[in-house]
């Protein structure tokens, strides 16, 4: 009984997890059609921002919480002004122009801070006990927080009304841009506030993982996996990709092993794109956000 | 009137005929190349080999060089990229004519410049510990094999925590056969394995293996991880409680220092075995550490056994230069295989001629607030895994890595 509280304990972090490390992505993949191949390193950025800001004696729920998602939100905007506004509708240049960034904000983090930088921080909050087993419960907390981000994504799009502005612009940018909405700065603010949950991701992992300035490497194969299984609808999509991406993951690390988790969640994502190819949300949910 | 043709073709046969006239000349500077991962996911091991690489060359030119030539240093960055490899390794040894190439960081890197250099008969060092295995009479292998670490924190950390083991390794032919090793060497110290997993590089959620572990109730889990994503494997570890209860011991935990990358109490008590901390207590290794420090200031990178092997390989070559009176491979080859030996910061290393490995001083550490301790030392300890099957005394001229396939493979059960 415990051993199965604690493999479905671990089922479902691995849910969250991929879910939290994909929804900025989504978001900038929903809402503009860019698929931002500097996703990784928004994450890293995030992660460096709770690693520098806590050696210097921040508090690390004010590093993870706040520092993290404002300072790679900022960096989000400066990127969309600077880059990413010329790239509109066309797809592959933003594919080329993300990655010629991802290898940029490398090289830059690495000839500031080093190959690595020590860190002090590790998780907080304890440990959880079931019976015979102990989870983490920063791991649980990890879980609510992308609970709780999802909540927060859908409130923003369903009842504010930046969110109508942007599922309009979403929907049809000329006919947006008819009526008076500024969509130039709609995607600005999309592109920020995807960075800026990006960044908070990627601030939350730093107590779990290791923070190095090549990590987002290992991150953007499986968040872009999970958005393109996961199909257009940003929440949805990204909840319905990271259960059956991350489910069959985890079951099959159980069974057999990490490297057959891995072998299966790729096979399976290579079936469903297949058999769906705009993603699970355009045949299913398909008026979902 | 010369024909371009007739110009190219001269200029050709010039450049074969007389090598010792085009780059080897006898007063030019002496070429030592280094090839290492400076950019890249594996730059966390290449900065501080590049680092001690450097000092190497300096401290040896500002000797005065070897033969009364300067030695000059090639530095190559191959960016974590197998292929930049292969393309340096050919230019260090058919362009810049280098007398010998040191460097390779994983093992494939390794296995990808080795074949090169033996072709183009330009020696070879790699100061990486790894799984052993190199037979070959052109390569020198400086680096710790499982015979001399594994075989040594095996049986310190089941004498004291217990006999039951779990083993997580990186997947990769490294982590495959390192992990054949510690079952092996579990096995002969009576000990049971509970089992093995493996995982690829990218791997940062460890969730589902940890709770296989808490089920396994190991006394003790034996980590061959690489990497920077790996790092998550011991950060989750202490984030589940079990750093507590479940020690971990390590062939590779440090070497990327890694213990900086987790917090102190993270870290505490794990144990890992080197040829070298920073730790050692012997006055070359003061002088050493003080000279480093001076050079490179308070932010200096880590010392480990790639970044102390990367200025011991230097050391090593240029001693056998010294002892040959010549920078030319085969003479040096012979130099090094007459048993050379050199003291260095991490105590004497001799180079051992049945397999071109080194017997070294072996160290057990344990972490203390991101520090190694030094609890157990090991004097020359020979390449016992390698002289298993290699054997170039009696058959020179091989160029091989015997455990390609595995242990089995290689007839070792």
């Amino acid at each position: 009984m415990d051993l199965v509280v604690a493999v479905l304990f671990q089922l479902v972090y691995g849910i969250a997890n991929l879910a939290l490390i994909s929804l900025g992505l989504a978001i900038i993949f929903g809402m503009m059609r860019v698929i931002n191949l500097a996703h990784g390193e928004f994450l890293m950025l995030g992660g460096y921002t709770v690693v520098v800001s806590t050696n210097a004696g921040v508090n690390i729920w004010v590093a993870m919480l706040i520092l993290a998602p404002l300072v790679v939100g900022i960096i989000g905007v400066i990127v969309e002004r600077l880059l990413i506004r010329w790239l509109y509708d066309r797809m592959i240049d933003t594919l080329l122009a993300t990655w010629g960034l991802s290898l940029l904000l490398i090289g830059i983090v690495t000839s500031i801070f080093g190959a690595s930088t020590a860190t002090t921080i590790s998780p907080p909050l304890g440990v959880i006990r079931i019976g015979a087993y102990t989870v983490s419960g920063y791991e649980m907390f990890l879980i609510a927080v992308t609970l709780v981000l999802l909540a927060g994504v859908w409130a923003t799009l369903r009842l504010t009304k930046l969110g109508l502005l942007a599922r309009g612009t979403m929907q049809n940018a000329e006919v947006a841009g008819a009526l008076g909405v500024s969509t130039n700065r709609i995607y600005m603010v999309t592109f920020g506030l995807g960075a800026a949950v990006t960044g908070l991701a990627g601030g939350l992992l730093a107590p779990v993982t290791g923070v190095l300035p090549t990590i987002g490497a290992t991150y953007i194969a499986k968040a872009f996996i999970t958005v393109i299984s996961g199909g257009a609808a940003i929440l949805a999509g990204t909840a319905a990709g990271s259960v059956l991406l991350g489910g069959i993951n985890g079951i099959f690390t159980f069974l057999s092993g990490p490297t057959f988790g891995e072998v299966a969640l790729l096979l399976a994502a290579i079936v469903l794109l297949r058999l769906m190819p705009s993603g699970i949300t355009g045949r299913f949910f398909r008026k979902s956000l | 009137m010369t024909t371009r043709r007739n110009f190219m073709a001269g200029t050709a046969a010039f450049a074969l005929g007389s090598p010792a006239l085009m780059g080897r000349a006898q007063d030019g500077p002496i070429v030592f190349a280094s090839i290492l991962d400076l950019s890249g996911g594996l730059d966390i091991y290449g900065a501080p080999m590049e680092a001690t690489t450097r000092m190497a060359i300096d401290e040896i030119n500002d000797a005065g060089g070897l033969l009364d030539r300067p030695v000059e240093l090639k530095m190559y960055d191959a960016q974590s990229s197998i292929q930049l490899y292969t393309q340096f390794a050919t230019q260090a040894s058919a362009g810049d004519r280098a007398a010998t190439v040191h460097g390779g960081i994983t093992s494939a890197s390794r296995e990808a410049i080795r074949p090169t250099l033996a072709r183009f008969e330009t020696l070879y060092f790699y100061n990486t510990q790894y799984e052993g295995g190199v037979c070959d009479a052109n390569t020198f292998c400086t680096g710790s094999t499982p015979a001399q670490t594994v075989a040594k924190i095996v049986p310190y950390a089941m004498e004291k925590w217990g006999k039951k083991v779990y083993i997580v390794a990186a997947d990769y032919n490294y982590g495959q056969i390192i992990a054949q090793w510690q079952q092996r060497f579990v096995a002969e110290n009576g000990g049971e394995t509970a089992a093995v997993e493996f995982f690829p590089l990218d791997v940062t959620n460890f969730g589902p293996t940890i709770t296989k572990i808490q089920q396994a109730a190991p006394d003790l889990v034996l980590s061959a991880l690489v990497g920077g994503a790996h790092v998550s494997f011991y950060r989750q570890y202490a984030a589940a409680g079990l750093n507590g209860s479940i020690p971990i011991a390590s062939t590779t935990f440090g070497v990327g220092n890694e213990h900086n990358l987790i917090s102190a109490e993270e870290g505490n008590g794990l144990l890992a075995a080197y040829s070298y901390f920073e730790g050692v207590d012997t006055p070359e290794n003061a002088a050493f550490l003080e000279r480093y420090e001076a050079r490179l200031g308070d932010d200096r990178p880590g010392l480990n056994e790639l970044a102390m092997r990367s200025y011991e390989g230097a050391m090593l070559w240029a001693e056998a230069v010294k002892a040959a009176g010549t920078a030319d491979r085969d003479p040096v080859i012979e130099a090094l295989r007459s048993g050379l030996s050199y003291d260095g910061p991490s105590g004497t290393v001799t180079i051992d001629s049945q397999t071109n490995h080194c017997s070294m001083n072996v160290y057990i550490g344990e972490l203390a607030d991101q520090k190694w301790n030094i609890v157990e030392s090991f004097d020359n300890q020979p390449p016992a895994d390698t002289q298993l099957v290699c054997d170039l005394n009696e058959n020179p001229n091989q160029s091989t890595f015997l455990f390609e396939n595995g242990l089995a493979a290689a007839g070792i059960d």
